[in-house]
Order: structure tokens, then sequence, then C-alpha cells
């Protein structure tokens, strides 16, 4: 296998982009990446996007997408994981360079998804779900997240203030992206005030319906060093699923897929918990981040809420996490996300983090998660 | 919308709770499938659940999908079952307020929800305290 390095990257502004449409959000983005590397040609792409056919009823977006970036007859594929389906863009585009199969491979992710109504929108989302067994009873996303806030709140202690310290910590955060659709800050008092969607989780815990895209260009490292370009390798990645139900895991509160998939990248890239400098994780509502970090072995099991409320999880903490804003603040174009995540890395590990850089960032991490923990891919980056 | 085979085709499961048993390693399996998740076997029996279990999570949905607009808020939960089981279902004939883990419920017949403009009753199973 051949080492793999991110040689350029590329987002636009996040939000409810009315006057953009699905095929020129992603066009500007990929461009923007193609500049960023400072190349005009590549091999091949993989775009992730959840649902292009609920939410704007186009699917076939692979040829859309090549077609209006002007890079046709490359190969492309549209690739599907629920919410993570911008890792696994990563993660089969990093598998295609690493066997030498192509040599530049743009990885993107892309969802429109302000096209629809909210609640056309959350059936959308609620596709990631069992449609049969959990859709059919009524229970939605924030639903199926509010069940496992609940119980980790009873079986560990969990409490209320911590679920709103995440969203505190990540809107701070935000507030320093420019790119974040909602880049302000919020009170513990304010998510505690907020709407009720599903008890315990009110709308401030949750993460907003965003249009946006993210483009990164893969190579091998030796063509990153030819060009003089900060070389940030990826060193490993783990993809993993568990049961699509939440009903049929044993532990609602554990998130298997994520510790298997976290396993395989650490392995891989010979890495323990405590050599992450900086991580980006998939906080689509505040319980999640609780529960990845402990899957992830940053923290002890139960101890996630623990974790924000001292500090360990903020900019200056011992592991920031979500510097980006995460998906609380920076928005949720769920196919984007796990491209997102990869870019926040890539700026933190070359220095570019502007007001939120993470001093002497070496070692990154990504963690992209679908439905209610179904599927998972963890990527680790490290600066040459 | 969806031809009724799709929803017929689940009826064994929602109107009589038939789940899989598993020859080999005794798991039970609800909805039924084909290949065990525990050990891989493929030997399965035919049971009929208890229904008859606890709640082990709960929420009040306040904003549902649309098909459910009508009903919200109302409660959705967990309940693991004698079998050792769990499944999703709504919890009704309990105030929000009496609502809590641990709480012995039952499960029974109900309509779910209606159907598109047509108003097709769709059917299963809701739980219900004991
Ligand atoms: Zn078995």
């Amino acid at each position: 296998m051949r080492d793999v390095a991110v040689m350029g990257v590329g987002m636009t502004k996040w939000g409810e982009l009315w006057e953009k449409s699905l095929r020129n959000i992603f066009v500007e983005t990929a461009l923007q990446a193609l500049d960023d590397a400072g190349i005009d040609k590549i091999d091949s792409m993989h775009v992730g996007s959840m649902s292009s056919g609920l939410f704007v009823g186009q699917e076939h977006i692979a040829s859309l997408l090549t077609d209006y970036l002007g890079v046709n007859p490359i190969p492309c594929s549209r690739v599907e994981t629920a919410c993570a389906s911008g890792g696994l863009a990563l993660r089969t585009g990093f598998m295609e360079v690493a066997c030498g199969m192509s040599d530049v491979v743009l990885v993107g992710g892309i969802e429109k998804m302000t096209d629809v109504s909210g609640s056309e929108a959350t059936y959308a989302l609620g596709s990631a779900a069992d449609q049969e067994y959990e859709g059919y009873h009524g229970i939605t996303f924030p639903g199926l997240y509010a069940l496992i806030a609940k119980a980790h709140m009873e079986k560990y202690n969990t409490t209320r203030e911590q679920l709103a310290q995440v969203a505190v910590k990540n809107h701070s955060n935000g507030s320093l992206n420019p790119l974040a659709q909602f880049p302000f800050k919020v009170t513990v008092d304010k998510v505690l005030n907020s709407v009720m969607i599903a008890d315990p989780l009110r709308i401030l815990d949750c993460s907003p319906i965003t249009d946006g895209a993210a483009a990164a260009i893969l190579c091998p490292v030796d063509m990153v060093k030819q060009k003089g370009k900060p070389v940030i390798k990826v060193t490993g990645s783990g993809h993993a699923t568990d049961s699509i139900a939440l009903a049929h895991r044993d532990d609602i509160t554990w998130l298997e897929a994520t510790y298997q998939a976290g396993k395989k990248a650490y392995g891989m890239a010979d890495k323990k918990p405590q050599d992450i400098d900086v991580l980006e994780v998939h906080d689509c509502f505040t319980i999640a981040e609780i529960c990845v970090l402990e899957a992830l072995g940053i923290v002890e099991k139960g101890k996630g809420g623990e974790a924000v409320e001292k500090g360990l999880s903020s900019l200056d903490g011992k592991i920031p996490v979500n510097t980006s804003g995460g998906l609380k603040a920076k928005g949720h174009p769920v196919g984007a996300t796990g491209i997102a995540q990869v870019i926040e890395i890539v700026k933190q590990l070359r220095g570019e983090g502007e007001k939120r850089q993470v001093k002497d960032a070496r070692v990154g991490m990504t963690q992209n998660m679908g439905g209610s923990g179904g599927s998972t891919l963890v990527h680790i980056f490290e600066k040459e | 919308m969806s031809l009724p085979s799709r929803y017929w085709r689940e009826i064994p499961q929602r109107y009589r709770l038939e789940a899989y048993k598993c020859q080999n390693c005794g798991a039970v399996h609800f909805p039924p499938r084909l290949v065990c998740s525990k050990c891989q076997s493929r030997k399965m029996e035919k049971i009929r659940l208890s229904g008859r279990g606890q709640i082990v999570s709960f929420t009040i949905i306040r904003v549902p999908p649309h098909q459910f607009e009508d009903q919200a808020p109302y409660a959705v939960g967990l309940a693991e079952l004698e079998e050792g089981i769990k499944l999703t279902a709504q919890i009704v004939d309990c105030p929000f307020e009496e609502l809590k883990t641990g709480m012995k419920v039952k499960v029974e017949f109900r309509k779910v929800f209606q159907q598109g403009e047509s108003g097709i009753l769709c059917y299963g199973y809701k739980f219900v305290p004991e």
C-alpha cells in the first residue's frame, strides 16, 4: 500500500442556500479544493450523499457532478451510508490511491436539504432508521437519540446540564469559524429553555438542516512532497457497522460501530487515544458527542458528560473536540459532514485554524456516524 | 405511496408478534430474520412473543413525521420483553408524568397511524401499562 496524503481541501459557507442548486454548491466547493491543491486534473471521484433522491428528487448524481465539474469521462461513484456517507467517500478514495489504481482522487460530500419542507426533511432523515420497525411507530431521529440520552442519564448520572455544555462548547468554537451556519455563542440557560423536540432533547441539542458541500484531494505522499506542499498523511482508516435498529443493541448507550472503527483506525496508525491532538466527532445531537468520546476511548465508559463539564474537550482542553463548531454550529448537510470534518483537521494540522487553532497539533482524528450508530467511519491524520 | 404488499407482508409480526427462535443458540429475533445474528445459524423456529415486558427508555415526540402530525405529542419507548428482546413502539393509555423506566407494560394491538389522503389505517402494536 502507498502512503496517501490530503493535497487540497475546499468548503464554502454553509447554511440555507436558497439561491444555489445541488450541482452548483458541489462544483464551487470542488473547484476550491482543486485550486487549493494547485492541480487541474483528477483521475476519479467519490461523492457521499445520503439522500439526494428524497431531498431533491435526483439520483445518479455521480455523473451529474462530473458533468458539471467538466471532468467527464473520469469515473465517479456516489456512496451512501446515511450521515456517514462523506466518511465513506474518503475511505473509498483512500483505498483507491493507496492500492495504486489512481493517483489523484477527489473525495467529496453534498446535501441540499432546504428544497423540501421541514416535515419532508424529517421523513428523509428518518429513512436512516429501520423504516418498518422504528419509523413505522412514529419515532424520529431526535427521538432515537433521546432514548439514548435518557438511558445514559439513568445509567451514568449524566446531567441535563452536561448535554447543554456540549452545545455551548461547540457553538463557542463555531463562533470562530466563518464558514459555520450558526457562528454564534449560546449559554446553558438558552439551551435549557429552547423548544423541546423529544424529551429530554431540545432544539439546541440538535444539529440543523443545512445546504452544503465539502471536497478534498487525495494523492500519494510523494506527489505532495514534489509540489512542496504541507504533508498531511491519512494514516488510519476504520469502518464498522452495527444493527440499524437501536432496539437490537444490547446496551443502547454504547456505540459499538464507533468502538470497532476506532480500534481499526488506531491499529492501522499505531496510535492510542491519548496521542490524538485534535478531534472532530459526529455531534448530530449533544448526547452523541458524549457517547462517541466513550466509544473512542478518549474517556472511560460513562464519563463523557464529565469530559465536557471539566473542559477536557474545550478548545484549550487536553483534547479539543469539534473545533470547527461540530455539526451543531457548523451545520449538518448529511452527506458532506464526513468530508468537512477532514477539512477542519487538515486546517488544524497545517496551522491554518486561525482563531481556533490548536497549538502544535500533529495528530488529528475524525469520527463520522450514520443513523443512530449503525455505521461509523474513523480516520487518523498526521502532519509529517 | 407503497403498494399494499409492503404492509401485509409484515402482518404476522405486527398483528401476532411472530418471532423466530434460533434452534442452535436459542436467541430470539423480532422481527424474524433468516440468519441468526448471534451464531449465524439458519435454523429457526417460529414462536409468538408473550407481549409482556418493561420499559428500558422512553421519550415524548413533540415534532413528528407528517403521518403522525395528528397524534403529537406522543410517547415512544423501548421495552424489553420476557424473551429478552427489545422492541420500539408508542406507549399509550399512560399520562406522560407517570412514564418511567422499569415500568411494566404489555403489548396491545392498536391502530398506529392513518396513511395518506385515502386514509388507509395502519395497525400494529403499542405498549400499555400493566
Ligand atoms: Zn443463534
